[in-house]
């Protein structure tokens, strides 16, 4: 088990794309992470970095004490899980947990027992002697998951683990790779772009865009006060509405809704609504026009127009609506504000909020 | 949904009929002439011919000369099978680390095996020419005098050699698609597990290289056998004297040069039962034991 720290450390591939920008970060013994962002934007490159399976072009990566730029993958006491699980399609079940322990000159009775341990914790047992093409979907990544807890490793590395399993396997793989990673207590970074995973799995989660990173909070953290316009768009199913409104004498705005705030900016803002914050009020100041009604079960969403701007409403499933003109009101707690050129997180604390103070992380960039 | 089919069973017959119709009269028919013949001896002047029952076969058992060809031929086999192999895969192995995918490189390698095989025997007589040709110098050198369609082992050496590099290009091609369509997690993940190269290559690349391996094992035994008919013509200039031949050439030799229609019909069944037991080996003891993705 181990720390793990990234200084300045920047990815250029052969052909010239910069793929990560200098990025640093620190990850705490035992800590879940999830790196999380859009196709391409970095996250297989950083992890792979990690790994050792591609060059760090800048910066300084360590494990546990140690710094490891050029130490061999075998070497960095790490295992990692892939998305298409790169089992060996020539070796038995056995074999391809045993095969990391068989090179590290392991005994071959603690190999067995703890070949033993890992397929009864992974329901592996029928299954030791099949190869890898004999196993379903879900079989496959229990072995992959197998031969990396097998090594104790200081690190675990998933890249999309779960990307190839049908929906409600994922989210029973979800829950059980996440209870064992309690239960190892293992280091582990976690790369997916679906942001239910980073939000369930995630001790704390890194956002990336373009190869940058955009923010680095707990799932609540970035749920409720996302750095910038994209981390709030991209997080969160429906994601949060981003409309623009006006402040004016530290009054901000937006289609008849009038909410004071202590920010020293005057002019267009980007206003950032969660879905659920909204709700139906004969007497709101904001008037909506419903042009559907997205029926979930446990809850509705509302989509339509205020004011020409599209807006989403998340219902309680008690509470019924059609499509038409309706009032809301807005719970303003939670509500944010961007810059509107940049999309940066501006200074959102407004006056009456009874939280305690937002956003300490990031910087205000008004 | 509706299989596409005939409506009579004549109308398939008819269309296969011309394929049919030249393999019996390209294989089967000569075959059968070959073990029917295989029984006779002919007169060498074409006056008929008389039944003799096995004594081809007893024959060819008791020649010492036979027995000497058979022996060269399957240790040219061998070595030719081995180093076709051996170089080829290096090469590959080699390659595929600088050029994934990179395919003008390959088909730069590849053009070799586009050399038809007297012109290859050729460029060989010309490389080991024994006054001016390169490598001969290059053996003179290390003070070895290359004396080639003198010497036994000088010609021997030299067959081997020019067949060997004629069929190293296609190996190579065949070896390196194998390596490139081994996925690349696979490699990365035995990466993570084990830092010695030479034993990830022993324990992930070479078993997962086995069934490419396997057809180039037959493939290559076959073309050690047959195809270098051509390298070896070239080398002997069709009268062999003391120098060593395969049995194919042995057939072509006793048959048309030596007249002797009788004994090789009958070399040419031994080759034909040799294939046979070559082909059921294939399918039976090995194709079993190898896993195929
Ligand atoms: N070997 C390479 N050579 C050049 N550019 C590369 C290479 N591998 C990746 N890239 C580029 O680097 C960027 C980041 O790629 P990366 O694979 O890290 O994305 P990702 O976030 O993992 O995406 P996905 O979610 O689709 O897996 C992409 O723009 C990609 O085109
Ligand atoms: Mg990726």
């Amino acid at each position: 088990m181990a720390q793990v720290s990234l200084d300045s450390v920047r990815k250029i591939y052969p052909n010239g794309a910069e793929a990560v920008t200098p990025s640093s970060f620190h990850i705490e013994d035992g800590e879940f992470v999830v790196l999380v962002g859009p196709s391409g934007c970095g996250k297989s490159t950083l992890l792979r970095m990690i790994a050792g399976l591609e060059d760090i072009t800048e910066g300084t990566l360590s494990i546990g004490e140690r710094i490891v730029n050029d130490v061999d993958p075998a070497d960095r006491d790490i295992a990692m899980v892939f998305q298409n699980y790169a089992l060996y399609p020539h070796m038995s079940v056995r074999k391809n947990i045993a095969y990391g322990l068989k090179n590290r000159k392991t005994p071959n009775d603690v190999i067995a027992a703890k070949v033993a341990e890992a397929s009864a914790m992974l329901n592996l047992d029928d299954y030791l002697d099949r190869k890898p093409s004999q196993l379903s979907g879900g079989q496959r990544q229990r072995v992959a998951m197998g031969r990396a807890i097998v090594r104790d490793p200081a690190l675990f590395l998933f890249d999309e683990p779960l990307s190839n399993l049908d929906a409600k396997l994922r989210n029973q793989m979800r829950i059980e790779i996440k209870a064992l990673q309690r239960r190892l207590g293992v280091t582990s970074i976690y790369v997916t772009h679906d942001q239910v995973e980073a939000m369930t799995m995630a001790d704390r989660i890194i956002v990336l865009n373009g190869g940058r990173i955009e923010q680095i909070g707990t799932p609540s953290e970035i749920y409720h006060n996302p750095a910038s316009t994209f981390v709030a768009s991209f997080m969160g199913a429906p994601p949060m509405n981003l409309v623009a409104g006006e402040l004016s004498d530290g009054i901000l705005s937006f289609a008849g809704l009038d909410v004071p705030m202590t920010v020293d900016h005057r002019g267009p803002v980007t206003l950032g609504l969660r879905p659920e914050d909204l709700f139906i009020d004969a007497k709101g100041p904001i008037a909506m026009e419903v042009d559907l009604v997205e029926e979930l079960g446990a809850h509705r969403l509302l989509h339509g127009r205020v004011d020409g701007q599209q807006l989403t409403v998340h219902l309680a499933k008690e509470i019924t609506a059609k499509s038409g003109p309706l009032r809301l009101s807005c719970d303003p707690s939670h509500l944010c504000l961007f810059h509107p050129d940049t999309g940066k997180r501006m200074d959102a604390r407004h006056k009456g909020a009874l939280q305690a103070p937002l956003n300490t992380t990031v910087e205000s960039d008004a | 949904m509706k299989r596409a089919g005939f409506s009579t069973k004549w109308l398939p017959i008819l269309l296969l009929l011309p394929q049919l119709l030249i393999i019996a009269i390209f294989f089967y028919w000569p075959a059968l002439h070959a073990v029917t013949s295989s029984f006779y001896l002919q007169d060498p002047f074409g006056f008929g011919q008389t039944f003799v029952g096995l004594e081809n076969y007893t024959h060819l058992a008791a020649s010492v000369e036979y027995l000497k060809v058979a022996k060269f031929t399957v240790l040219f086999t061998v070595l030719v099978t081995f180093f076709s192999l051996a170089l080829a895969l290096l090469f590959a192995v080699k390659a595929d680390k600088v050029l994934r995918g990179a395919k003008t490189y390959r088909t730069l390698l590849m053009w070799v095996y586009a050399v038809a095989p007297p012109v290859a025997g050729f460029i060989g007589l010309l490389m080991f020419n024994q006054t001016w040709g390169p490598l001969s110098e290059l053996f003179k050198f290390f003070g070895w005098d290359f004396t080639l369609g003198v010497n036994y082992f000088d010609t021997a050496f030299a067959m081997t050699v020019v067949s060997v590099w004629k069929q190293v290009p296609v190996n190579f091609i065949f070896f390196l698609s194998g390596l490139q369509s081994i996925p690349r997690s696979v490699r990365e993940a035995a990466l993570l597990d084990n830092r010695s190269g030479t034993r990830r290559f022993w324990d992930i690349t070479f078993p997962l290289l086995a069934p490419t391996g396997f057809f180039l094992l037959i493939t290559n035994i076959t073309y050690s056998l047959f195809e270098t008919f051509g390298v070896i013509d070239t080398i002997n200039k069709g009268e062999p004297g003391n120098n060593p031949m395969t049995l194919v050439y042995k057939v072509f030799v006793d048959g048309f040069r030596g007249n002797d229609l009788g004994g090789s019909s009958a070399q040419s069944v031994i080759l034909m039962i040799l294939v046979l037991a070559l082909t059921v080996f294939q399918f039976r003891l090995i194709e079993r034991r190898i896993h195929y993705t």
